[in-house]
């Protein structure tokens, strides 16, 4: 057996909206091993947490869903599990933490009822032991008092402690998997930094594998062992950190790199976006969908899709232009003036 | 306070409107419940203004000896009551009083309640207080009972159905109308135009009521609905207008005697009452979605 | 929580005032002579003035309200000359049927209308949720004297399931009793039920698409507690606040009811008194009616309260008048 703990093989999703289809994730693979971190990261839209989502099995009824692909988690196929079975999975060995933590947290139970109901859905516990588990959990991450604290209400904490609460509920069933979506966007720079040392400090206790969804390749360097770029639904780029952050390869990669240099030397709160938009999802465009705003795209661009190429032990990449036979030259400030 | 600023503020409110305008009438469009709902409603009333055109017979010509005849007997469309008067017709002018009820009362309440809203949400303090316990008051009244109660001290008659529903109409929209002012005074426009010198009236009526229109439009046309339910009410209880003049809800009075010699009295006007109703209020749904999607009735 | 409740209900006393003054105003200062109103059109003047003296309508306006205050903080609603009864004990006779009537009512709308827009919501655009609307949008817009009678044409009438009129007796037997409960409180049930269906409706779509909901599902919950607990608790809030609007629907409504069915209620107590002319009773029924009306939205921001833990305890401000 391998420590291989999540296999994540062509995954399209899709979402059927009025007299359309929108195919919001297009043949994502992903590979995790047991205490990894993997990043994904691109712009807005680009599909991480329909990805996420679909993970999950949490795609809305009726409107999205998973035509193609392989999920497979801890030797179990996903995609085949009975509904009662998903919901064993989730939030006990798949646990996911959203990005806003102001709202994601239920306003109406105390933060005890709702570490409690989580570890009680999965575990016979008595009440008065899920009570324990629920302080033991605030005090993990770093809630003083705890005692106290179990009684309140979420507008009673701050964002960054909503935030550890989210992580309490998510690690208080000790999942295998922990699914963050971009859980620090919300929060102060400080807080961000406190909250990412957290989660290393857990994971590095508990043995946990994340995945790390992010806009911000900062995070990545800093945590994760993997990264994956996606663009329009599409990976375009995956690599293990080392590789992607010494030899970026894919024009789209390039441009949030750079999108990150200008964020640092402005100082500034936000990422700067490439300009351009992304392409209409529901019309797939026969050539490379970063083609409409890639500085360096030419004609086959536009007529031809490129495919993923391993251009190096597992670095691979989907550009016309980086192959094992050809490199192109990249250039400085081409993306943001 | 440069003097662009007004201006310029201006030109940002009439494009605002312009715009909800278009989305506005696309959306009412859209949305063909709503459509339906102004169908039956304009349906209504050009029933109600023709009344004598489409009426078969004079609504209180009475004819004793053909009482409680069935549907078609004898060129009566939906038969006779115990008097013998043509059924059709009755139902077709108590269209009239339905609806002249309706958009009186709702209008006496309106600018009754629509002024001391605005002038308790835009002045506050002591004002405010009195006015609104006042209406608290009021509210504290089941609507019915209220106007039942109007009614017992002023007696039958339209014009005091009109005004008995009409008082009860008051609080509702006081209510509305306070709200809103309250929350258009926060706003920035407001301040600049005082700072300039306007007079409250101006302030009042230029500024803030406009703000209230859309809210007041959507919760009148409701009210509407709701005081033709509440005008055939007080005549189902006899206290409406003065028999024997033809109200949908004294023929309903009337037919609950004589259910089994003549179902058709009560199952038509209460019918008429029911679609009529329906009809304003698909419309006020519709109007509700695109205007204040945000207000919940 | 005692203190609180406390504390509102010596706020209520000036509503209650509020309420007291506004009778008063309708019964002496509109324009209509109640002693003539009671004595009907063949009254001579001679009897009308003699009236007015029973009634002390003769004494200057200020005596006459300090007299009613005075009465009523003791308990006396005036006393009735066509019962030739206290007003106040007229009305404990009849209370509780209207009380058995509207509670009956209340309990079927909340029953059907919340789980109806419950399911309504969760199954947005289906067959089921377009029949729900379409049903409730019919239910806020029924007369419901008019399906009081139709009820009565068919299920007594024609079918002669349920009696039409009248309240059966414990003494005759629960069936009885439950029998002649029946069409008076659906009838009466129709308006709230589809109120709340629609209400439910659409708090539960704003809050089904919240982020909790998200996080409630990832826990692995099922999706019964998903809906009816996470998502049901957040809507509660203008549930509850429709709810109290609602009860005041019901107080007037069982006036309608009661008159259709010949429920020996209250609401059949005003119409009687009407028809009687009897001003003091409909007069002290209705301050009544709003009084209790008063007391239960007392009820319901105490609810508020305890559904809601974002209102503040002590500031008594929370779900008040939306
Ligand atoms: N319920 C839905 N119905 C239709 N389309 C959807 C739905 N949810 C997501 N999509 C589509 O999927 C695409 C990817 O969305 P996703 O939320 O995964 O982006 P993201 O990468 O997480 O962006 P962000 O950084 O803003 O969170 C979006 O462009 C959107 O059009
Ligand atoms: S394939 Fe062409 S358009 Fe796409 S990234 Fe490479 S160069 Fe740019
Ligand atoms: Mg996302």
């Amino acid at each position: 057996m391998s420590d291989v703990i999540l296999k994540v093989e062509n995954l399209d999703v899709h979402f059927r909206s009025s007299a359309s289809i929108v195919k919001a994730v297009n043949g994502v693979n992903i590979t995790l091993k047991k205490k990894e971190t993997l990043g994904i990261v691109g712009e807005s839209g680009s599909g991480k947490s329909v990805t996420a989502t679909a993970l999950m099995r949490l795609l809305p009824k009726g409107i999205g869903s998973i035509p193609n692909g392989k999920i497979t988690f801890n030797g179990k196929d996903i995609l085949s599990l009975s509904d009662k079975e998903m919901r064993d999975v989730r939030g006990n060995e798949i646990a996911m933490i959203f990005q806003d933590p102001m709202t994601s947290l239920n306003p109406v139970f105390t933060v005890g009822d709702q570490i409690e109901e989580a570890v009680r859905t999965h575990q016979q516990m008595s009440k008065k032991e899920a009570k324990k588990k629920a302080i033991e959990m605030l005090k993990v991450v770093g809630i003083p008092e705890p005692e106290k604290r179990v009684k309140m209400y979420p507008h009673e904490f701050s964002g960054g402690m909503r935030q550890r609460v989210m992580i309490a509920i998510a690690l208080s069933c000790n999942p295998k998997l922990l699914i963050a979506d971009e859980p620090t966007t919300a929060l102060d720079v400080t807080v961000q930094a406190q909250i990412l040392e957290l989660m290393k400090s857990l994971q590095e206790k508990n043995d946990t594998s994340i995945i790390m969804i992010t806009h911000d390749l900062g995070v990545v360097w800093e945590m994760c062992d993997k990264v994956i770029v996606m663009y329009a639904g599409n990976t375009v780029e995956s690599g293990t950190v080392e590789t992607i952050y010494e030899n970026p390869l894919h024009p789209y990669t390039w441009g949030l790199l750079e999108s990150q240099i200008t964020k640092n030397t402005l100082n500034g709160d936000k990422l700067p976006a490439i300009p351009g938009s992304p392409p209409d999802l529901r019309n797939p465009i026969p050539g490379c969908n970063f083609a409409d705003r890639c500085p360096y795209a030419k004609e086959i661009c536009s007529t031809t899709k490129p495919q993923p190429i391993e251009v190096e032990l597992g670095h691979i990449v989907s550009c016309h232009f980086q192959t094992n036979s050809n490199r192109l030259e990249r250039k400085e400030r081409v993306y943001i003036e | 306070m440069t003097s662009t600023q007004p201006s310029s503020m201006e030109t940002r409110e009439v494009k605002k409107k312009e715009i909800n305008e278009r989305s506005f009438i696309r959306k009412l469009l859209k949305n063909r419940i709503a459509a339906f709902g102004l169908f039956v409603t304009i349906f209504m009333t050009i029933i109600a203004i023709f009344a004598p055109l489409i009426a078969t017979h004079a609504p209180n010509e009475m004819d004793i000896t053909h009482s409680l005849l069935g549907a078609g007997v004898d060129g009566h469309f939906l038969g006779t009551d115990n008097y013998g008067r043509d059924l059709f017709s009755r139902i077709v002018y108590g269209a009239r009083i339905s609806l002249i009820v309706g958009v009186s009362a709702v209008l006496f309440g309106a600018v009754f309640g629509t002024f001391l809203g605005l002038i308790a949400g835009y002045f506050g303090g002591k004002l405010d207080s009195l006015i609104m316990r006042t209406m608290d008051g009021l509210f504290a009244f089941p609507f019915i009972l209220l106007a039942i109660t109007l009614m017992t001290v002023l007696g039958q008659g339209l014009v005091n159905v009109i005004i008995a529903i009409g008082v009860a109409n008051i609080p509702g929209f006081a209510r509305i109308v306070r709200g809103q002012v309250l929350s258009v005074k926060e706003e920035e426009f407001i301040e600049v135009t005082r700072s300039l010198g306007a007079t409250h009236g101006r302030i009042l009526f230029q500024h803030v009521l406009p703000n209230c229109l859309a809210p007041l439009i959507v919760y009148g046309t409701m009210s509407i609905a709701g005081a033709i339910i509440s005008e055939a009410a007080l005549s189902f209880l006899g206290l409406g207008v003065q028999p024997p003049t033809a109200s949908w809800g004294s023929i309903l009075k009337d037919g609950k005697d004589f259910l089994v010699l003549n179902p058709q009295m009560a199952t038509f006007s209460g019918l008429a009452i029911l679609i009529t109703v329906l009809g304003i209020n698909l419309f006020g749904d519709g109007l509700r979605d695109a205007l204040d999607p945000k207000m919940k009735v | 929580m005692g203190k609180y409740i406390l504390k509102r209900l010596v706020d209520l006393l000036p509503t209650i005032f509020v309420v007291a003054i506004i009778v008063f105003v309708i019964t002496r200062l509109i324009p209509g002579d109640p002693a003539a109103v009671m004595l009907g059109p063949q009254a001579s003047v001679e009897d009308i003035q003699e009236l007015r003296d029973d009634l002390g309508l003769n004494e200057p306006l200020h005596t006459q309200f300090l007299q009613y205050i005075g009465d009523l903080v003791q308990g006396d609603f005036g006393v009735s000359l066509t019962y030739n009864q206290p007003v106040i004990s007229l009305i404990m006779d009849r209370f509780p049927n209207t009380l058995v009537l509207a509670f009956s009512a209340l309990v079927i709308a909340l029953l059907i209308g919340i789980p109806a827009g419950i399911i309504s919501a969760s199954k947005q655009n289906s067959v089921m949720d377009y029949t729900v609307m379409v049903i409730s949008l019919i239910g806020v817009s029924i007369p419901i004297f008019w399906l009081g009678v139709m009820l009565v044409l068919y299920f007594s009438v024609n079918l002669g399931w349920f009696p039409a009129t009248g309240m059966g007796t414990m003494d005759e037997g629960f069936i009885t009793y439950i029998k002649h409960l029946v069409l008076p409180s659906i009838t009466l049930a129709t308006i709230p039920m589809a109120t709340f269906a629609r209400i439910t409706r659409s708090s539960m779509l704003e809050v089904i698409s919240q982020d909790y909901i998200k996080t409630a599902r990832a826990k692995g919950l099922k999706e019964f507690f998903v809906i009816g607990k996470h998502a049901f608790k957040n809507a509660l809030t203008p549930i509850l606040t429709v709810l109290g609007m609602q009860v005041s629907a019901l107080l007037g409504g069982a006036v309608l009811t009661e008159t259709i069915f010949s429920w020996p209620g209250m609401g059949r107590l005003i119409v009687d008194a009407i028809d009687k002319r009897d001003f003091v009773v409909v007069q002290g029924t209705v301050l009544f009616i709003a009084i209790i009306f008063v007391l239960v939205n007392l009820l319901i921001d105490v609810l508020y309260k305890i559904v809601n833990p974002r209102v503040n305890y002590s500031s008594g401000k929370g779900g008040e008048g939306k």
